[in-house]
């Protein structure tokens, strides 16, 4: 018995599958060691083109125009946020002329680039001056970075709209029914039952509308903002260096990974309760 | 009144027909891209759902760079980067050389690799939903792996993608805007012309909106109709 018991202790775990070569280990190696090859390569040329009197010259502005992509990315979400509350209480009306107008304002932001809105804002609005000078918004529509600012708020507050209404949305009838039953109103309703679950399914959406916000910021460049890319296309024409571009996109890249992985430490933070 | 339907008429007095060109320009990027970008990420899920991890790593390597890149640096990326490449390849052979990469292609390969990123993570959900019963069936029966994929696991997958795949199509449409600052004559350009030169710029860039509104409005029907007549051979049950 206790022979029978030493043995089944010494009785080894079975050994390892072998992994062979197969053809898709052999590519899966070959991929990323042309990935590693690319990094190698790309140090190599960052080795080889560093230019001192460049990083001296540029370096600052591509701080400043860091900030600028992060001022513009925080105020229009912020702006947005707070635009996207009426939107999205308007596509939930069951008054057909209001959920109408939001519909419009939502299927119009969604649907067309956001390259084309900021044209019809900033250039479009021109064709008012008369009518704006009347009223003295001139000033604030001459601006590039107040254009940008708005078509931004404007944009974001249509997507924001949509991804508050679908997490409403996916709070079960019941919730509000049962805090009905308990004397609840609507509106503690709301903040008290309905919104600390809904923000919970929002919060992977927000994250990646922040992403898509910071990605698209790029294009406020266009209409001469100074923003990260918009330093960048001044650094290029002035120094015809390609590595402007490419220190940019380490920026970039940088940015949205941080972003992307703070999106989901809170979410796996504010999941804890629901984990077994 | 007069003279602005002057302007949006066709003919040598209007703008029209530029525009109308600049829709063609766009509808033919967006369509030009679409088959390159639903095959590489296609390849690009099928690397993510292998057993083998290194070649989930290069997938994923793949899709952290491509979608972390805003749309417009990644078209200069290739549009200035092809050329300087390829400029410094050909000065090798020959000094006097140069080089000029067509912006329609540039676009394609941009549009194309970020939409292939996106694409590869709706395929990659789309493998996850379907079972793996579905595999070991289909070796049950007999069919070698490649059959399995192709008769058994794609028809299910393009089912279960479709919605994803309709979703980033919108959004490609309205990414081809932004070649017009690479130069390309499209739909954003044209109306910019036409800005410019009528210094009616609220007219014209209110028209662009509203052609890509059309767009996306026919996309959507073009979308329901593949969808119905994919949904035809679902399994009722």
């Amino acid at each position: 018995m206790t022979v029978a018991a030493s043995q089944a202790a010494a009785v080894e775990p079975p050994p390892p599958i072998a992994r062979n070569w197969t053809r898709t280990r052999i590519a899966g190696h070959v991929l990323v060691g042309l990935w590693i090859l690319l990094g190698v390569l790309l140090a190599v040329y960052l080795v080889t083109a560093w230019n001192p009197e460049l990083f001296r010259r540029y370096a600052p502005t591509y701080a400043s125009g860091l900030g600028v992509t992060m001022t513009l990315v925080v105020i229009s979400t912020l702006l947005g946020a707070l635009l996207s509350i009426p939107v999205a209480a308007g596509r939930m009306s069951r008054n057909p002329v209001i959920g109408g107008i939001a519909y419009g304002y939502v299927y119009f932001f969604r649907g067309t680039p956001l390259l084309a809105q900021t044209f019809l804002i900033y250039y479009g609005l021109g064709s008012f001056r008369p009518q704006l000078d009347a009223i003295g918004l001139w000033t604030f529509f001459r601006e590039a970075w107040y254009c940008a600012v708005l078509a931004f708020t404007l944009n974001t507050a249509a997507y924001q709209a949509e991804i508050l209404r679908g997490a409403i949305e996916s709070v079960g009838k019941g919730q509000w029914e049962g805090a009905a039953s308990l004397g609840l109103t609507k509106w503690q309703t709301l903040r008290k039952v309905i919104l600390p679950q809904a923000l919970i399914v929002a919060l992977r959406p927000y994250g990646n509308e922040l992403i898509l916000m910071i990605k698209g910021s790029a294009i406020v460049a266009i209409i001469t903002v100074y923003d990260l890319m918009g330093v960048t296309r001044l650094a290029f024409s002035r120094s015809f260096d390609f590595q402007t571009y490419v220190w940019a996109a380490l920026l970039y890249l940088v940015l949205v990974e941080t972003l992307r992985h703070a999106t989901e430490w809170i979410e796996r933070r504010i999941t804890r309760h629901l984990k077994r | 009144m007069q003279s602005m339907l002057t302007l949006i008429s066709w003919g040598p007095d209007g703008w029209l027909d530029d525009i109308a060109y600049g829709v063609f320009i766009t509808i033919s990027l967006a369509a030009a891209t679409l088959p390159i970008g639903l095959a590489i990420g296609f390849f690009v899920a099928l690397a993510k759902q292998s057993d083998e991890p290194s070649l989930r790593l290069a997938g994923n390597i793949y899709t952290t760079i491509f979608r972390g890149l805003p749309e417009l640096l990644t078209l200069f990326l290739v549009y200035y980067g092809v050329q300087i490449g390829l400029q410094s390849l050909v000065q090798l052979a020959d000094p006097t050389a140069t080089i000029e990469v067509n912006s329609f292609v540039s676009g394609m390969v941009a549009l194309g690799v970020v939409f292939s990123s996106y694409a590869s993570e709706v395929f990659l959900s789309a493998f996850r939903a379907i079972p793996h019963g579905q595999y070991e069936g289909g070796h049950a029966i007999g069919l070698t792996s490649f059959q399995t994929m192709r008769l058994v696991v794609l028809p299910q997958l393009v089912r279960i993608a479709l919605p994803g795949l309709a979703n980033l199509w919108l959004i490609l449409l309205k990414d081809t805007a932004l070649v017009s600052a690479i130069g390309l004559s499209d739909i954003l350009r044209q109306t910019g012309i036409a800005a410019r030169v009528t210094r009616e710029p609220f007219l014209f860039f209110g028209l662009a909106c509203l052609i890509y509104l059309v767009l996306a409005i026919i996309s959507s029907f073009g979308i329901n109709a593949v969808e119905r007549s994919v949904s035809r051979s679902e399994v009722k049950r």
